[in-house]
This record gives structure tokens, sequence and C-alpha cells, in this order.
């Protein structure tokens, strides 16, 4: 077979056609004499049940048709145009900024926006779409998050009909790409003590921004950023600001170990002039940010399991193929119970971000929800990465196994959007009424 | 999957639209882009779930999709003749100017069904297609045949076959997908095309390949060539 994507297609459909030809593909003697050995008769009687290691609870059965095609059309892009990418990406800290062209051409990006190009889609569609871009790289996960969640959002939800027009479309196509500006240098967990000042200047209509934003997924090479500062009636506002505003420089963050397929930075703005028609007008407060933050981590509850899913997947194939001691690793108890802990987490994991997702196109989720899946799905992914690169032994620190990469990715992922203990918080408040981000009070 | 002596269980197994076929959906969409053709029709034979692969033609860029049904022993024992007929009958019934599918299932690899539909319709037929290019009231088809490329020029109304260079089929796109919900499956059965599905083969017995053995290693030249000509081989 000659052409690359229409063979490797057409290996890909053939595996999903028919089961049998995976062992025999992956070469897997131990599961070729099993299927051999199963000659039975078919039966008059309902078809029994079996279970499937892949989906232990029928996630699929539990997805509409239109959910399905979205989930399995964007996993073919994703396996045969962004796996065979990642490896030199993050060996060698690239970002391929055409992948953003590409999933706007796929029409992935802001899928939950009704008009303005966007999709319109359920938030389930959107769970499934991270899930399997983040199978493949968090890094890319990140990309697609800000992008749809974090820039595109926001504009939607908080900005002016002329706002909407003049950049949800762009966006939605992968043309511009955007960034998000919240965390400082001195303030991650705690926003609300940000530094960054808007003083507004009548006689030119226009803001003046001064301050310093880090940890940017995307903006050395973004091309606007919606950024949150102080105004000068302390309360926090967003602004979008575009490349080539004086005052406004991107800096790139060196020497990062995670997410090294994304480029992140710093925004640092000196008095940046920003037009009256650039502030979103429609929120005031921290819950500005706390929506888009909230939109994104939902995403990212599904993806992180998506990342779980793919160590879990490559733990199993690894330890079926390596002789040691004359039988297969996975033939050894301390490899199932690794196993099996993996494959309940991710499972029970899946059903309840299908369960949030519901909720949420209901209008019935309240934000602890997201932060209890957000929390879950990020401790439970790193951790089952962790074993899994364990059980690789040696060959688990390689980045060709790319196990590694999902562990190295999953520590950001587990922090950012509001960090496993920050969460914890949040869900203590609730259940106690007593909140304990603070001392004194 | 289970293999029995008479055929393969396809219980629970995930069905899609065969690589080819794809191919070929992708070339009918794309005329369709180019505004040489007005309407691309998705036909598929088959029990309730073909109209998931309908689908997904729809979301590639189809207009409309017709599910013929056929169900039970019925579809177990459909072959390229049956579905071949209905082919013809339905192009005949929608007025068709082209009928594309792709070379071969990649399940059953007979290569039949494009060269008996147009052998049904006394259509010309451009098969192995790694080119297609609408010229007037003709259609120029390159073709991969053993020896290299054939280049063809046949009337329409025809029928080609897609071979596997003709094109790289796209992704359907998330708002494609959505309006594909919209777009119409209509339903019908053989009988309803006059068509008679019953099987001209009888199926003997189907078995997986045998094992793999080991080899056998022998010491010298002459025991090799009197081996060779024990087991047959020369």
């Amino acid at each position: 077979m000659a052409l690359r994507n229409a063979a490797f297609r057409l290996l890909a459909n053939s595996q999903k056609c028919a089961t049998a030809l995976t062992p025999r593909a992956q070469g897997t003697v131990s599961a070729q004499h099993k299927d051999a050995e199963e000659v039975s008769k078919p039966s008059s009687k309902p078809s029994k049940v079996t279970f499937d290691w892949r989906d232990a609870l029928n996630l699929e059965g539990q997805l509409t048709e239109e959910e399905v095609m979205i989930r399995d059309s964007f996993r073919d892009y994703c396996q045969e145009k962004l796996m065979p990418r990642i490896l030199m990406a993050n060996r060698h800290e690239h970002f391929h900024r055409e992948i953003v062209s590409e999933m706007g051409e796929l029409g992935v990006l802001g899928p939950t926006i009704k008009g303005y190009g966007c999709a319109g889609t359920s938030y389930v569609a959107y769970g499934l779409i991270a899930r399997e871009v983040e199978r493949v790289d968090s890094g890319y996960r990140s990309v697609m998050s800000v992008q749809s969640s974090l820039v595109m959002h926001p504009i939607n939800a908080y900005g002016t009909e002329a706002q909407k027009e003049k950049y949800l479309p762009r966006l939605a196509r992968g043309e511009i790409l955007g960034c998000f500006g919240l965390t400082e240098p001195n303030h991650g967990s705690d926003p609300s003590s940000m530094e960054t000042k808007a003083k507004y200047n009548s006689s030119s209509g226009t803001f003046s921004i001064s301050g310093a934003k880090t940890w940017i997924t995307n903006s050395p090479v973004a091309d606007i950023a919606v950024v949150w500062a102080k105004c000068e009636d302390s309360k926090v506002r967003g602004f979008i600001l575009e490349r080539g505003m004086k005052g406004l420089s991107t800096p790139k963050i060196e020497g990062k170990f995670s997410l090294r397929a994304s480029v992140t930075g710093m925004i640092l703005m000196d008095e940046v002039e920003v037009p009256q028609e650039n502030l979103l007008p429609n929120v005031s407060g921290l819950a500005g940010p706390f929506g888009c933050l909230n939109n994104a981590r939902y995403g990212i509850a599904w993806g992180a399991l998506g990342a779980a899913e793919f160590c879990f997947h490559a733990a199993r194939q690894y330890t079926l193929d390596r002789i040691q001691f004359g039988v297969p690793l996975a033939r050894n108890q301390l490899m199932q119970k690794k196993m099996a802990d993996m494959l309940t987490e991710i499972t029970i994991g899946l059903q309840s971000c299908l369960a949030l997702g519901r909720l949420i196109d209901e209008k019935k989720a309240a934000p602890e929800m997201i932060s209890m899946l957000k929390r879950n799905s990020c401790g439970k992914a790193l951790d089952i990465a962790r074993q899994a690169r364990d059980m690789l032994g040696g060959n688990g620190i390689a980045d060709e196994y790319h196990i590694i990469r999902h562990v190295m990715n999953l520590e950001a992922v587990n922090t950012y959007e509001g960090t496993h203990d920050i969460h914890a918080l949040i869900l203590g408040r609730a259940i106690t009424g007593l909140q304990s981000f603070t001392v004194g009070k | 999957m289970q293999i029995y002596k008479s055929g393969v269980v396809t219980d629970g197994v995930k069905h899609s639209m065969n690589p080819f076929c794809e191919i070929a959906v992708e070339e009918a969409v794309k005329l369709k882009e180019k505004k040489l053709i007005k309407e691309v029709v998705a036909v598929s034979c088959g029990p309730q779930q073909a109209q998931e692969t309908i689908r997904t033609a729809l979301a590639m860029g189809a207009d409309r999709g017709i599910h013929v049904e056929v169900t039970g022993k019925d579809y177990e024992h459909l072959g390229p003749l049956q579905v071949s007929k209905i082919f013809a009958a339905l192009a005949k019934k929608e007025e068709a100017q082209l009928v594309i599918l792709g070379k071969q299932a990649i399940d059953d690899d007979c290569n039949q069904t494009g060269q008996m539909t147009a052998a049904l319709l006394d259509w010309p037929q451009g098969t192995f297609a790694s080119e297609v290019t609408l010229e007037g009231d003709k259609i120029k088809v390159v073709r991969e045949i053993d020896g290299g490329l054939e280049t063809i020029k046949i009337n329409t109304p025809a029928v080609v076959t897609a071979d596997l260079r003709l094109n790289t089929p796209r992704y359907a796109t998330l708002p494609n997908i959505m309006k594909a919900k919209k777009k119409k499956i209509a339903n019908m059965k053989p009988a309803d095309l006059g068509v008679d599905v019953a099987p001209r083969l009888e199926v003997l017995k189907v078995e997986e390949p045998p094992q793999r053995e080991a080899g056998v290693k022998v010491e010298t030249v002459e025991d090799l060539v009197a081996r060779l000509k024990d087991t047959g081989r020369i």
C-alpha cells in the first residue's frame, strides 16, 4: 500500500471492522490462540453480554449517534495527524501552530458556541473531543481548551455583538490564536489580589493597563489576549488586547519540562493603551474569569482521562509483549492489580464526566461539580500515568513509548486551572459552609 | 469475533464504511463541490446499522441517502450479484448519470459489484480508478492495472470503482456531522425495486487459516532437496 494516509486509514478501518485482526496485527500469541478456540455455534438466545475492558460500563451505548460520529471523526484526525507529530514536537519543544488551523477546519474550536461559525454542539461532545486530543498530548489539548473555553467563551458570554462578530469567526477557524491572562507571578491560586491595574483615561476613551501575567499558554505566538485587570473601583474586568499594541510583550518561558508541545509565556504590559470598545462589558468581578475556568475545567476532566486511557492501554500492551522469566509481564499479579485499578478509575471517571456533561447541557450544573471532577480526573490520571511508567521499566523513561511524556504533562494539568488542593478547598467550603482559603476568619 | 463452521458471527462487532467506498464518497463530494454534478445520493444495503454508514456519507457531504433494508438470513447471504441488481434498479429509478463505488469490500474482497452493476445496466465501466475527470458527456478514467496506468474515455451514464490513490477522504467536520442529522434517508426493501435477493451461492465451510507450524532444520543441501521433493514442493 503506497499512500501513507489512506493506507493507515485502511488498516485502522479494518481493525475497527474486525477485532480479531487486532491481536494478529500486534503479534500477541496468547490472544490469537484464544480466538481460534472459540468455535461456538450462534444461538437464538439474546447475545451474552461480555465484559469489554476498553469500555467497561458501555459508555458507547450512552452516547447519541451524533456524539459517536463526532468522536470517531475527531479520533481519526488525532491518531492520523497529531500522533505522528508529537514525539519530535515534545522532544524539541516545538509548537505546531498549524494544528490550530487544522482543528479550526474540523470545526472543533469553540464547539459549544451557537453561531459565529461555530458548531453549536453539546457539552458532552466537547468532552469527547477533549478526551481524544489529550489521548495524544495534554499540550495540544491545552491549546484547544485555551482557544475554546478561555478566549472564545468569554467573548461570547461577556462581549458585545461587535466584538463577537470581529473575533469569534476568526478564532473558530483558527485564523487567529488567543490566550488568557489571569495568573500573575505573585498571584496564582489567589487571583483576587492581582496587581495588574487598568486606569481609565476619559480624554482618550482608553484604558491604560500595566502589570505582568505568567504561565500563559499560547502567549508568545498569540494574536489576541483576554487579560483580567483590576479597575479603579477595585473590580476585576476583562480586556481584549491585540498584538502590536504599544507596551505589550509576550516573552517565552524557557526550561519547561511539561506541556512542551505547546508554547507558554508571560504577558508583560507597560501602560498598554486599550480602546474602550475592547472592554468586555457584560461581567465584572471574579465571576468573569471563573466562568471561563469552569468551562475549561470541564473539558480537562474528560481530557485527563484520555491521557490516562492511553497510558493504561500502552502499559497493557507492553506487559503482554514483554517476556521475563519465561512469561509475559502481564501474567504477574502485581501488574494485573495495577491494571485493575487503572481500569476502575478510568471507567468510573468517564461515567461521572458523562453525567456532568448531560447536567451542563440541561443547565443543571453547579461549579463545585466541575471542581470535583476536574480534581478527580487529574489526580487519578497522574497516578495512572506514573504507575504505567513504572510498569514499562527502563523503557518507561524513553519518550518513544510516550508514557513519560504524559507523566510530565499531567503534573501541569493537575496543577493548572485550580490545583488539586484548591479544588479540595472549594469542595470543603461547600461541604461545611466554612471557607478555608484564608487565615484569620 | 467468533468463527464457526459456516460463517463469521458479527454480533457486537463494530462496523464502519468500507475504506474504498469512503474514497468513492469523497470523489463524489469533490465533484459536487466543483459544481460538475448536481446531487450525491449515498446508498447502502443491509440491516438497521447500515443507516450509520449512510449518515457518515451524509456528514462527508452527500445530499441524501437511500437505505435498502436487508436483514437476517437474506443479509447473511447477500452478495455482489444481489447488490448489483439493487444498484442497477436504483440507478434507473433515480436516473443517475454516475454510479461510483469502492473497487472491493474489505470483508469479502470480491471486486465484483461495480462490474456486475455496469453489466446489468449495460453501461460502460471505469474500474480501479486513480483519477476521474468529467469531460462534457464523457468521463476520462485513469485506471491502475498490473502494468501501470491505463487511461480510458467512457460515455455517461457510467459506473466507476474507486481505487486507493483516487483521493484522501476528508474527516467529517463537526458542523457537517450536525447538518447530516437533517438530511433525509429514504427506506425501501429489495422487493420494492423488484429485486430477488435469494442467494445463488452456498457457503460450504469457513475455516481459519492453519496455525503456522514450526520450521524444520536440515543439515545438508541434499537433505533440503529431499525434503522439498517429499512434500511435493518441487
